[in-house]
């Protein structure tokens, strides 16, 4: 196998690594992504204010308890940053580790949620707010599972202390997507 | 692709040689506690039932909660500054689209049209009364008309 | 530079790559970089074969076309769905963004590969991935997808409408994957080029083209986005029985056209700031003269980005969209067209007093910048809301994007093909066999277009697979200028067969090519034609200077002063 690291990935003409540099152009375009369906479901809830006979079935609870989940995992993430900044690989996996079993908890989670919903014949095509509920709250959270796989294989890297200026970056990125969930919760769970 | 031998980048904290990286986890975990309260306040908004109140604690405390993830978490604020402009302009692309668009989607009429099959959508749902209340639990005073 | 020596003695160390890890799984660069050229120029004969099935149809209504047979309406559909779509996305922007930025940009900023060559390895496979979707959707039930490249619903979602339910959802897919292979190939390059210059190039040193590609890129991370989730919410639609764009279920069809044009109009600023920066690159080079304006052209390429986004609902005047808001977008429409005119007047400027060379990517060059500045003069007419409505949808249109579109997707293609010939595959082209090409192609490409401009104005709408259903649009001369266009069509396709031509034979028995057979400065003539693994064994370069130094008053021995040769004494 012939891939080595290039010089090109070791340079920084701006000061910032090229790992966490690429994050954040990462995030620049979800934001763009996310931004296009949260803009669209926004623009719709306000023009159908009869949706919220939909929405008033959304747990609060249930999306509470995800945004703590998720609010903790970010803890643990900046927490593994933290131990790989003190060059502790292990106890910087261990905390990413944590992070992604928050990712299982909010998936599993959603998943007896939306299964409850689903069975109450709240389904996707049943009302347009339910349409974007699943729409967004789905994209957001293949966003979640795609994060915790890269996470693991991070993880499995830091254990042995190698690349770990990558916990840092895979860390950003998982902020991101809590911050996403930040937005979500309110619109689809609290001012509904 | 391991390389032990790969040398440290210059991260936010610049760990060369002999410069010990200070352990922050008191300041994450006070963070974290600091998000978990407004989570809090954010839920019990709506049992007030006064819609501003809702809207302020429910999306002005969102926008608290991503500035200080952003700040303390991702560390924006230690960053080069263009990266904050990046993610501040891809912010006002999305208000400017959401502005450009909101004319035509969320309004169901102009100045001369009107979009009759969206109002009579309208209509239909809200005189359908609304389906059981109260079995998921989540029933404050949560009829939130925006 | 120890990182330097240690990559000198790896590469000398490297082992001989096997067929299938050189040219399938490599991920160097350069190979990539040809995957996605070689790949768009095959979509490029299926893009162009269904235009010449259907401009036979316009033609000679209901002949059976040579190769195809008879074409139907849903047929006509169908061909130019797929014609728009695979020029667009399977052919324009990889060949410009995807194989010249990853050919060109580790050599233009003399280092050694992407930052990322393994996430570039799979943006390319992605990329395949989505034109093998796409070429799938020709064969399932239904044909391919016939609801045009814009794709509006309620003709896109529902299956009734478009004929083409497997189709519609196949191209949805392909084209939503190219998206995504686009947004990390744009990671890559964007990333390479902020932190892995040369030492000494700073950056108002990097060439422009590599400016361009990397301002197209941030422009398409930033516009793609909505239309992502417009994608998915289609799918959707058309899949799920949901309603995201059907008014009967709460949704709104305009929604879809503002997300797709959200992204659509900065889109065509994506394919045209690498075309600009190509020719920015040939005319300095072979007109041996300084760019007139480096900072000019940078911020107005960046003014142009940003301005792009303030424009989109041009598209839409006639769509029912709020006429307050049409008088704002005609505004910014018309204002559009100053940064762009700026650039092709600095590149006059550049050519004024200059030593020309006139060999064939100058000439391409040239073209272009005659031929584009005629179609954006003619977008005016279509920027002001007042005669857009009497040109929207007809042929007046179609003529200002090709008159745009074909110097974008083509005349830039072969100036940079024809120029970075020699460095890609180490030969040179044939040069009488190019000047050849070049006039097959220009000439007949003026009369494929300017009737069509007339047949707009004279009231002809696009979409239409026969105008003899159309009384008013059968009088006299009319339909001669649809036949007279068809004709200069097939006179450009044949002319192409010259270009493939020279270019295989170039490519196996081209006489071999110098390191820099152009005299040009900027870093990539520096290497080996072609380059070897690793671009620089000798040790990557350092920069001096800017990219555009010739006949400098301190270097009397040469017209031009590479970038890495250092000021005190030659090399």
């Amino acid at each position: 196998m012939a891939a080595h690291r290039p010089i090109a990935t070791t340079r920084s003409a701006t000061g910032i690594p090229t790992g966490r540099l690429a994050v954040w152009w990462v995030i620049a375009s979800e934001i763009v992504i996310f931004g296009g369906v949260l803009g669209s479901y926004l623009m719709h809830r306000l023009g159908h204010p009869e949706w919220e006979h939909q929405s008033v079935h959304t747990n609060t609870w249930i999306g509470a308890f995800n945004t703590l989940v998720l609010l903790t995992s970010s803890l643990f993430a900046v927490l593994a940053h933290n131990a790989a900044e003190l060059k502790n690989g292990k106890k910087a996996a261990n905390f990413l580790m944590l992070t992604c079993l928050g990712a299982l908890t909010f998936m599993v989670v959603k998943g007896f949620e939306w299964t409850h919903e689903i069975q109450s014949g709240f389904t996707m095509q049943s009302n347009m707010f339910w349409s974007f509920y699943y729409t967004a709250a789905g994209l957001h959270g293949l966003h979640v599972l795609a994060g915790a796989i890269i996470m693991l294989f991070i993880a499995a890297d830091a254990r042995k202390n190698q690349e770990l200026q990558r916990v840092e970056a895979i860390g950003i990125y998982w902020h991101f997507v809590d911050i996403v969930w930040v937005f979500l919760f309110p619109l689809l769970y609290i001012a509904k | 692709m391991s390389d032990t031998s790969h040398p440290a980048p210059a991260g936010t904290a610049a760990v060369a040689e002999g410069h010990a990286h200070v352990d922050h986890t008191q300041a994450y975990v006070k963070i974290w506690a600091t998000l978990v309260v407004l989570l809090i306040i954010s839920v019990a908004g709506p049992f007030l039932g006064i819609r501003w109140v809702t809207l302020i604690t429910a999306f002005g405390i969102a926008v608290v909660k991503a500035y200080m993830v952003a700040k303390h978490f991702m560390h924006i604020d230690l960053e080069r500054k263009w990266i904050l402009y990046l993610v501040a302009t891809m912010l006002a692309l999305m208000a400017v689209m959401v502005g450009g668009v909101s004319p035509d989607v969320m309004q169901h009429h102009g100045r001369n049209w009107t979009n009759v099959a969206a109002q009579e959508v309208v209509e239909k749902g809200l005189k359908e009364a609304p389906a059981e209340h109260g079995e998921h639990g989540a029933a404050p005073a949560h009829g939130e008309k925006p | 530079m120890s990182a330097d020596a240690h990559a000198a003695g790896h590469a000398a160390g490297h082992h001989e790559e096997g067929w299938f890890q050189k040219y399938f799984w490599s991920t160097d660069h350069k190979m990539i970089g040809m995957q996605y050229m070689f790949t768009g120029m095959v979509m490029a004969l299926i893009g162009g074969f269904t235009v010449y099935v259907f401009r036979m149809q316009l033609a000679f209504p209901g002949i059976s076309v040579p190769g195809y047979g008879r074409v139907t309406a849903s047929d006509y559909n169908a061909l130019v769905t797929t014609h728009g779509s695979v020029m667009i996305f399977w052919v324009a922007m990889p060949v410009l963004i995807a194989a010249l930025g990853n050919f060109l940009i580790p050599l233009m900023i003399g280092c050694d590969d992407m930052v990322f060559p393994r996430l570039n390895r799979l943006s390319y496979q992605l990329f395949l991935l989505s034109a093998i979707i796409l070429l799938a959707s020709f064969f399932v039930q239904g044909g391919a997808f016939g609801g045009a490249w814009t794709a509006y619903p309620p003709l896109s979602a529902k299956p009734q409408y478009n004929l083409t339910p497997h189709g519609a959802s196949l191209w949805l897919l392909a084209v939503a994957l190219e998206f995504v292979a686009f947004l990390l190939g744009g990671i890559n390059f964007v990333t390479t080029v902020m932190n892995s210059r040369a030492p000494g190039m700073k950056m108002f040193d990097v060439p422009i083209v590599v400016w361009m590609i990397v301002i197209a890129s941030i422009v398409f991370m930033a516009s793609v986005g909505p239309l992502v989730a417009g994608a998915v919410m289609l799918l959707f639609d058309q899949n799920f029985g949901t309603g995201f764009f059907d008014p009967a279920k709460g949704g709104d069809p305009v929604l879809w056209q503002h997300l797709f044009w959200f992204f659509g109009h900065p889109e065509v600023y994506v394919v045209l700031l690498p075309a600009v920066g190509i020719v920015a690159e040939v005319i300095t080079t072979f007109a041996r003269k300084k760019l007139f304006g480096y900072k000019t052209v940078l911020y107005t390429a960046i003014g142009t980005g940003v301005l792009s986004f303030f424009v989109w609902a041009h598209h839409q005047f006639i769509a029912g969209i709020d006429p307050r808001m049409a008088n704002i977008f005609s505004v910014t429409t018309l204002l559009i067209s100053i940064p762009v005119a700026e650039m092709m007047f600095v590149y006059i400027a550049t050519l004024y007093g200059g030593t020309i060379r006139m060999k064939v990517p100058m000439l391409w060059a040239l073209a272009f910048i005659g031929e584009f500045l005629l179609g954006g003069v003619t977008g005016i007419f279509l920027g002001a809301s007042g005669s857009d409505i009497y040109f929207h949808d007809t042929y007046f249109v179609l003529a200002h994007f090709h008159y745009t579109f074909f110097p974008i997707a083509f005349i830039s293609v072969f100036s940079a093909v024809t120029y970075w010939f020699p460095k890609m595959f180490g030969r040179m082209m044939n040069e009488t066999f190019g000047k050849i090409h070049f006039w097959g192609t220009v000439i007949p490409f003026n009369f494929i277009f300017i009737p069509l401009f007339i047949l707009g104005v004279r009231g002809d709408h696009r979409r239409i697979y026969d105008y003899q259903h159309f009384p008013d649009l059968m009088k006299p001369g009319m339909q001669d200028l649809r036949v007279l266009a068809t004709l200069s069509l097939v006179t450009l396709i044949a002319f192409q067969f010259v270009f493939l031509a020279n270019f295989f034979y170039s490519l196996f028995w081209g006489p071999k090519a110098s390191a820099n057979p152009w005299q040009s400065n900027t870093l990539e003539w520096v290497a080996a034609s072609p380059p070897p693994h690793g671009n620089f064994p000798e040790g990557l370069p350092t920069v001096y200077r800017g990219p555009y130094e010739y006949n400098h008053p301190d270097r009397p021995e040469e017209d031009y002063w590479p970038q890495n040769v250092a000021p005190t004494g030659g090399q």
